[in-house]
């Protein structure tokens, strides 16, 4: 009995990600922590209210705004951040956030897409995303998504880079232990797009991949390339469960 | 245009200490970044950052290129009358982003 104890202590620390997974703030410094969770302080606010500005700004062709169509955000847009990276029919495959208000707003409305990365982009997916706040991730991984999710699985244990990483090498055999000055992650991202004090702006999960292919050396895929919204898929599911904290804050 | 966020209490009793948090969106570049051809991106910090209230300025702050992206200050003053409580940050190519905020002090 003792000894199985013995066995089981040493699985659990084998595993320090465990069952439940854990958002990535909880390995964050305090000081970061309460700057997440204090709704004036979060310096992601700021885009979320810019966001709102541009849920109303009658940009797309004839007047309209995302409100002319989807009214109230707090209302339509709620739970919407949850599903996503999510298949669209129309589009024949599966898309992040930004792609789906991309498409949104050159398919449905007839506007112009908004460039990967730039403030406006950012701003109006934080917004959106930031009316699912506190409700769970909740992508669906079966029936025409479930390609795309055993490529984003296959990415994540694939290794990659001049220094041969996979995803799962520092994010789930070594979770919670020190990477430099950081604790690493289990890469949940229920907070995007977040804050980052690091980058001085808020950023996309799609910056924060490319940043870790380029940290193990390799050329990071393209912005809006569908390995990378594979990958965000994978990264979704194994999240599931786990609260929405737009805007996160992270060193 | 810069967004900012700024809180005051609506409302003080005379002689009362009060907080005012505010946080403006600010690159805050610094002028020492160059992009990949080499050229210097120019600087353009807020310099400057004053709240005036009853006649009199409060507080002031100097900036400089070591102060991160989107600066959030938070400071006191003693409530004195009710009135205007003005914020103003000066950028470095002269333009003022301001923002007046109201206390009521009875």
């Amino acid at each position: 009995m003792m000894r199985r104890a013995a066995v089981l202590a040493v699985l659990a620390l084998a595993a320090p990600a465990g069952a439940e997974p854990k958002s990535g703030i909880h390995y964050q410094a305090p000081e970061t922590r309460a700057l997440q969770a204090d709704d004036f302080a979060n310096p992601g606010m700021l885009w979320v209210e810019r966001g709102e500005g541009m849920w109303r700004a009658a940009d797309l062709p004839g007047g309209r705004s995302c409100a002319s169509c989807h009214g109230n955000a707090a209302d339509s847009m709620r739970a919407v951040a949850a599903r996503y990276p999510a298949f669209d029919g129309q589009a024949g495959r599966v898309v992040d956030l930004e792609g789906r208000i991309n498409l949104c707003r050159t398919v449905r409305a007839g506007g112009l897409e908004l460039e990967r990365e730039s403030d406006a982009l950012l701003a109006l997916t934080a917004f959106v995303a930031h009316q699912s706040r506190g409700l769970a991730v909740s992508v669906r991984v079966d029936g025409p998504a479930q390609a795309s999710f055993e490529a984003g699985r296959t990415l994540f244990e694939t290794r990659f880079g001049q220094l041969n990483l996979a995803c799962r090498h520092c994010h789930v055999d070594n979770a919670g232990r020190m990477l430099r000055g950081d604790r690493i992650s289990e890469a949940m991202p229920n907070g995007y797009p977040l804050y980052r004090l690091d980058w001085q702006k808020l950023a996309s999960l799609q910056r924060r991949l490319r940043t870790c292919f380029a940290g193990v050396r390799a050329e990071p895929f393209a912005y809006g390339a569908q390995e990378l919204v594979d990958l965000s898929l994978y990264l979704a599911a194994r999240a599931n469960g786990l609260a929405i904290e737009t805007p996160g804050v992270r060193r | 245009m810069a967004t900012i966020r700024a809180r005051l209490p609506a409302q003080a009793r005379p002689g009362e200490t009060v907080q005012v948090r505010a946080l403006i969106q600010h690159p805050m570049e610094t002028g020492f970044r160059r992009d990949e051809a080499g050229r210097a991106f120019p600087r353009n910090i807020l310099k400057d950052f004053t709240c005036s209230y009853d006649g009199a300025v409060v507080f002031r702050a100097e900036f400089f290129p070591a102060v991160a992206a989107d600066p959030f200050l938070a400071f006191h003053f003693v409530a004195t009358r009710s009135g205007d409580v003005v914020l103003s940050w000066t950028e470095d190519t002269g333009k003022v982003f301001s923002q007046t905020l109201k206390i009521d002090v009875t």
